[in-house]
């Protein structure tokens, strides 16, 4: 596969390396000249010295190939999101994946369409939510393009939840319970299924409706 | 009419003190709070300190009421990406954005904003009042 990584700080590189290892043809693109010069040594001709949010510098990367994969990888969101549009829009590259640097800044991307995104401070957050369990809300896969996160919820003593009837919570629209993880089985969740404390309840449930669905469950937040 | 301005440089701060002696109601925005300076002494008009791809200074700001909206930062890559998130995100019906790279400037002129490229107005008046030269064996 042919890949242009824009960016040669640590991700772009340590990417590059990997990619290139697994045999792929990589063209990694870098404007500063003191990580130039570094990258080159390592990397030879695969490293471009430019600006990778200029049109002409992506066309000496090749971007009109165009390449299968499009890493924008810089420190800065906002070049990020402008080689991603670039990327697809003037080139037809169909999978462009940029790099959120900012959390913040994750609404821009999926407003300006670039949905395949990668952020180190949220998925950092997700371990963390993972590992403390009495945060409640486990957030185990964000649907990005339909808007929806798979989460696990954890019932127990006193939520408000327990010892009802899944049909009878109010639950926020557009979320669903799939299951209840108990005893060591599984079982998928009826109108009519009890929820108990120490159930592992999967559900589905809309981005931004996640909080609302903790407290229905959880109660709010301690 | 409201009008918000994102950079508080030259061109902003010019443009910003042309719309409100138009009468404009008009708000800047800027990082650096000293740009205030650039407004003048007289400036009666709103200004907020802080990033412009920062949702909580755009809603200060007023965006949600703005009728045009001018996008004048350092960097072109900012300001496309501001200019976008004023259009789809505040409807903002008249967004025009300043870019400095002739071929961004053509890029995201075919996207519905408004692109103003001052590189591109350098060079072409330069070319063509370069070409307007009188030949030296003509005029001797």
């Amino acid at each position: 596969m042919y890949a242009i990584v824009a960016g040669g700080g640590k991700v772009g590189a340590n990417v590059t390396r990997s990619l290139l290892d697994l045999g792929h043809e990589i063209t990694m693109i870098e404007q500063r000249a003191d990580r130039f010069a570094r990258l080159e040594e390592e990397f030879g001709p695969v490293v471009l010295r430019g600006d990778a949010t200029e049109i002409a510098v992506l066309e000496r990367a090749g971007i009109a190939r165009p390449p299968e994969l499009l890493l924008a990888v810089t420190g800065d969101d906002e070049d990020n999101l402008v080689i991603s549009q670039i990327a697809k829009d003037a080139y037809g590259v169909r999978k462009a994946v940029a790099r959120v640097n900012d959390p913040r800044n994750q609404q821009h991307f999926d407003l300006l369409g670039i949905t395949q995104t990668v952020c180190a401070t949220t998925s950092i957050l997700g371990l963390v939510e993972h590992e403390v369990p009495e945060h409640g809300l486990v957030r185990l896969l964000e649907l990005q393009k339909e808007g929806l996160v798979v989460v696990e919820v954890q019932v127990e003593g006193g939520s408000p939840a327990a010892g009802k009837k899944a049909g009878g919570l109010s639950l926020p629209s557009g979320s669903r319970l799939i299951s209840v993880f108990r005893q060591g089985r599984t079982e998928l969740v009826e109108p009519s299924t009890v929820l108990r404390p120490g159930d592992q309840v999967l559900g589905v449930v809309p981005e931004s409706a996640t909080a609302e669905l903790r407290r229905a469950l959880l109660g709010a937040p301690r | 009419m409201k009008g918000v301005v994102i950079g508080c440089g030259r061109v902003g701060s010019a443009v910003a003190r042309g719309l409100a002696g138009d009468g404009w109601d008009v708000t800047v925005v800027d990082e650096d709070e000293d740009a205030l300076g650039r407004l003048g002494p007289a400036w009666r008009g709103g200004f907020v300190v802080g990033h412009g791809m920062d949702v909580t200074v755009l809603e200060e700001a007023g965006l949600g009421d703005a009728d045009a909206a001018v996008v004048s930062t350092r960097g072109d890559n900012t300001n496309i990406v501001i200019g976008q998130v004023l259009q789809l995100r505040y409807g903002v019906s008249t967004v025009v954005v300043r870019i400095l790279d002739p071929a961004r400037a053509t890029f995201y002129s075919g996207r519905g904003m408004s692109v103003v490229c001052p590189t591109q107005t350098a060079i072409s008046s330069l070319l063509e009042t370069v070409r307007m030269a009188t030949p030296k064996a003509a005029s001797a």
